[in-house]
């Protein structure tokens, strides 16, 4: 039940720590100042909650591994991230795109896990939903803004939406293993989430004059270690240091 | 100084040492002032345990909290030892009175309630108040600013760029 339980933190952990990887990218890249410091505080803010994860995650597996261990020694098959978040930076629309869809699921999740009947998670999720709820709020702001604003940031808002738009379903797929979490109370049931997911974002497109996507076709693997070709670039440049220097500390 | 710990539990005795450690990154206001430290006792002679709780996950500024506490009771002749708080999530209520006067005076607003802002944050609405020249005609510059707990505006008066402590609640 224990392996049970640490990969089901590892699910949501990661889905943090590769989001807060890829926005931590754009630090000193950001198309101005504002929206550069902007993404990498939401990146701060997810390395937090992902340290509270793997703290409690090390604790549970019991082999004494630091968070560090977690985040930085595993191999890619290990990370059990969905694909979504591991999309690169394109262009700024993809980078809000991306984190619009993700952040409407994380709050809908979080909102949930509040519940957990697990202790720690519940705490991490009482915690977490006061800092996504900004997240959220600014994404979306985006999509408003770049939607309707000219020509130009519309086509790229809805070409990025078009393009990610067939990781969105993953989010709410549940592994074998999420299951036994979800029928003994510590997990989130997702399927749930699903129809007020799809709501909540259509109605925000359809305010940023961003035509909704009816594609039925979806991608999946990454909660299952599958994941696309992006993932082992990102993780061969944030475990660099680890392999250079096996077993450094800061 | 019985509004510094209504939400907390403090010894009266161990205050004014951590009345002494300032928070790194607004010096101008002491830990208590923030409302960080959930419970501070003497457990027996000399020696102490103090809870912390961050303000945002990622807080950077928590390391360092831990290190200026322990230096603070080491100096005061105490142990002690720390721990980290998750439950209940810090709030911005918990920052105290002389707290929010000690920030505005800083240069950085002080949070406003649940509803005005989100009034400020996403609907533009021109209700914060420039820490310069006290004048309302400010405007949103990004919703988040020089820290994750701060949002950056910018007075159309005396045209200065100036930090909002966020609300979180
Ligand atoms: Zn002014």
């Amino acid at each position: 039940m224990n392996n049970i339980l640490y990969k089901y933190i590892l699910g949501i952990a990661d889905n943090c720590l590769i989001l807060g990887q890829r926005l931590g990218e754009l630090c000193g890249h950001g198309p101005s100042l504002e929206t550069d410091i902007a993404c990498t505080n939401i990146s701060l803010d997810l390395f937090g909650q992902v340290r509270s994860y793997y703290q409690y995650a090390s604790q549970i597996q019991g082999e004494g591994k630091s968070e560090d261990d977690i985040a930085m020694l595993r191999p890619e098959r290990e990370y059990l991230n969905v694909l979504l978040v591991e999309q690169p930076n394109t262009d700024f629309a993809y980078v809000m795109t991306r984190q619009f869809l993700f952040d409407m699921y994380h709050y809908l999740f979080l909102q949930k896990l509040q519940e957990s009947n697990d202790n720690t998670l519940e705490a991490i999720a009482k915690k977490s939903i006061k800092e996504v709820s900004y997240h959220l709020r600014f994404s979306s702001d985006w999509i408003k803004r770049l939607g309707d604003g000219t020509q130009e940031s519309h086509d790229r808002i809805q070409l990025a939406v078009n393009d990610l738009w067939v990781y969105t379903d993953e989010l709410f797929h549940q592994t074998e293993d999420d299951k036994v979490m979800v029928s003994n109370g510590v997990g989130v049931d997702t399927s749930v989430l699903k129809d007020n997911y799809y709501n909540s974002v259509s109605e925000v497109l359809i305010s940023a004059t961003i035509e909704v996507p009816e594609s039925k076709y979806f991608q999946k693997g990454g909660k299952l270690g599958i994941h696309t070709e992006h993932l082992g670039f990102l993780l061969s440049d944030m475990q660099y240091m680890q392999r250079a220097y096996p077993n450094m500390s800061w | 100084m019985d509004e510094l710990i209504e939400h907390a539990e403090i010894d009266g005795e161990l205050i004014p040492i951590l009345d002494e450690v300032a928070d790194p990154e607004i010096p101008v206001l002491t830990v208590l002032d923030m409302g960080v430290i959930r419970y501070a006792k003497i457990i027996k002679t000399r020696e102490a345990i103090v809870k912390l709780t961050p303000t945002y996950s990622g807080c950077p500024a928590m390391d360092v909290i831990a290190d200026d506490i322990t230096d603070a009771f080491t100096k005061a002749g105490f142990k002690v030892s720390i721990e980290l708080l998750l439950a209940p999530a810090w709030s911005t209520d918990w920052i105290s009175e002389r707290g929010r006067n000690a920030m505005e005076a800083y240069g950085i607003a002080a949070p406003l309630n649940p509803i005005a802002d989100k009034a400020a944050l996403l609907d533009g609405e021109k209700i914060v108040k420039c820490t310069l020249c006290g004048s309302i005609n400010t405007k949103l510059v990004s919703q988040f600013g020089s820290t994750a707990c701060k949002a950056l505006f910018k007075c159309e008066d005396c045209l200065e760029p100036f930090d909002y402590f966020k609300c979180l609640k």
